[in-house]
Order: structure tokens, then sequence, then C-alpha cells
């Protein structure tokens, strides 16, 4: 194994600060977005149930979309890498949607 | 050798080899194709909980006056409104809200580990991991209460009818567990044990995974190694388990 003698030279980087900054505030937007949807689901009655489904839906969709965007970083990567994995993943969450909309039998308006 | 033709011919197709088309290591690509399988795992798991509760009868009722009964599928925030220490209170989906968030603050402490390990910053990998770890340990403990809670059940019973010996009786059910449910019709209760289930699981591999990238990171293993890639691969996957959660929290908790 490695010796003493081996032990590479690291010369650290000093920390990004408008990098890290930009993290913080992605998770800030995750934290205000389960917020909202609490205050939804607490506030607006369950009568509109076609409105409160879609809201939590499409906000969802959005967190999801920062997570995998930036977190995960997929939207800085090669375009050919983006597509290859977005494409597959659109058409299984409508699927996902479309069953559990199914299940949840909404009232018509 | 191979690296200097690819870049030499000008027009030729980053296709022909020599190069990475998607400028991503093997690893990380299969990292990615993993996840990406392990998307439909899941999508399979919360289609099928759409699918069955669509063939049962729905609450139609108003939510306030919502009491539990095998006739119809639950409304699920009456079912998760209790939470630790409140017994008695009705806070509906505040618990889950909770490990919601406890969920997406470990994603933040790993993706600041990955940020560091870019910057060969082992101090800072090995603080961000530790608290990456402590986080998901707390998610696990949320939902060990929180399973202990469903399969224990409310105060007072449901009246569920059974068909026992030829005839039907009535039998006081509290809780629920693969055979048995107090909330709703049976398969309410199979599939939250399968789906927070099958989710907890990923979450207890994730804890050993970045375990092992602690502990290799104090031990000076990616430091010799030249690069910290193994945490963002690791951290790809702690940051899928979230984004899964995101999705059972709305499709199985909220709608």
């Amino acid at each position: 194994m490695a010796h003493h003698a081996h032990e590479p030279q690291v010369t650290v980087i000093p920390p990004d600060k408008a990098k890290i900054k930009k993290l913080w505030t992605v998770a800030l937007y995750l934290l205000v977005i389960t917020i909202f949807e609490f205050i939804i689901a607490f506030t607006v009655p369950h009568e509109y149930k076609q409105l409160r489904v879609w809201v939590f839906v499409g906000l969802t969709i959005v967190k999801a979309a920062y997570i995998v965007g930036e977190f995960m970083h997929l939207r800085h990567e090669v375009k050919v890498l983006f597509w290859s994995i977005l494409i597959p993943t659109i058409f299984i969450v409508w699927m996902l949607v479309a069953f559990v909309y199914e299940g949840i039998k909404m009232p018509v308006f | 050798m191979a690296h200097s033709t690819a870049t030499a011919v000008t027009g030729k197709s980053v296709w022909d080899g020599g190069t990475s088309p998607m400028g991503a290591s093997y690893g990380k690509l299969m990292m990615w194709f993993f996840l990406l399988s392990d998307a439909f795992t899941f999508s399979g798991l919360l289609i099928t909980y759409g699918l069955v509760r669509s063939s049962h009868q729905a609450y139609d009722g108003l939510v306030s006056a919502f009491k539990f009964s095998t006739e119809y599928w639950p409304v699920p925030e009456k079912v998760f409104e209790a939470v630790p220490f409140l017994h008695g209170y009705e806070l509906p989906l505040v618990f889950v809200g909770i490990m919601t968030f406890i969920l997406i603050m470990s994603s933040v402490t790993m993706v600041l580990a990955v940020e560091a390990g870019h910057r060969m910053d082992r101090k800072a990998v090995e603080k961000w991991m530790l608290w990456t770890i402590i986080g998901g340990i707390t998610f696990l403990s949320c939902q060990a209460w929180e399973w202990t809670h469903f399969i224990v059940g409310t105060d007072a019973p449901t009246l569920v009818k059974d068909f026992v010996n030829g005839q039907w009786i009535t039998k006081e059910v509290y809780g629920a567990n693969l055979h048995i449910n107090q909330y709703g019709p049976q398969p309410f209760a199979d599939f939250f044990f399968f789906i927070t289930g099958f989710h907890g699981f990923h979450v207890f591999s994730g804890v050993l995974l970045n375990f092992l990238i602690y502990y290799n990171t104090v031990t000076g293993v990616y430091e010799r190694r030249g690069h910290y890639e193994m945490v963002e691969k690791v951290g790809l996957y702690w940051h899928f388990v979230d984004l899964v959660w995101v999705f059972v929290f709305t499709f199985f908790y909220l709608v």
C-alpha cells in the first residue's frame, strides 16, 4: 500500500461562493414549493379536487426538475445524455400521472 | 494513442471511438442508466397503485366526516395524521412533511460534498458526507415510527365484515398488515408497505453506500486516486432517492 513517501501533494481549491450560494438557493426553492403544497392542502377545500390535484402534480414536476437538473447536474451535461435520460422519463411520468388520475376518480365539473 | 486520433481528424463523428461522446465516465453513465431503470421500477409500483385504486369505490362524502371503512378507498391525509409525542392531535401530513424536509436537506449536504470533492477538499467532503449519513438515518428512524404507527393502528377500531367458517361476522380491527387493514381496502395497506418499503430499502442501501464513501474519504483513498468521482456517483443515487420520495409524497400521500 501507499506509504508516506508516496502521499500526493494535494492543493485544495478554495470554495466558489457563488456556486455554493446557487445550491442553497435551489434548496430554498424546494422547501418553499413543499410549504406551498401544504398551504394548498390545508386551505383549498376538497371540493376543488381538480384544481388541488393538478397543482400538486405540477409542483411535483417542478421539484423533480430542480433535483435532476441542478442537484444531479443533468441540465449541464452533454445534450445527448440529457435527452437519453429525459425522453424515457417523460413517457413513464405521463403514464404515472394518467393511471393515478384514473385511480382518484375525479368528479366531473 | 486513441485519444489523439479522434480529435485530430476534423469533421469526424464523436461516435467513431476514442472519445466519450456523452462527456461522462463509464461509471457515471452506468449510474445514470441504472437510475433510469430504477425509475421504471418505482413508476411500476405507483402506476399499479393507480390501477388498483381505480377498481375500488372512491369516498364521495365530505372529507371532514370521513370514517375508515373497507367499502371505499381512504382519503390518505386522514390515514397519516399522527405525529410522535402529540398523541390524539389530528395533524394531517405534518410528519410526512417533516420527513420530506429531512430528505431534501440531506440532498443539499450531499451536493455540497460533491462540490467539495471537485475542489479536493477532504475535510469538507468528510463533514458533508457525515451530515448526509445523519440525515439518512434520521429519515429511516422516522419511517420506522410511521410503520409502527400504521401497523399498531388508531385508538378506536374499525368494524370489518369477514367471512369465517361459512358465515359473516363483524370484527374489530386495529392497524394493518398484509392480511388485514383498518384504514380501507386491503390493497391500500399492501401498497403502503410495498411502496414506502421499497423506497426505505433504497434509503437504507444509500446510507450504507454513503458510509463506504465517507470511510474511503477519511482513509484518503480518493485523495491518493486524485479525484472524488465516487462521491459524485453515489451522490447521483442519493439524489434519486430524494426524487422518488417527492413522487411518493405526491402520489401516495397527497392526492
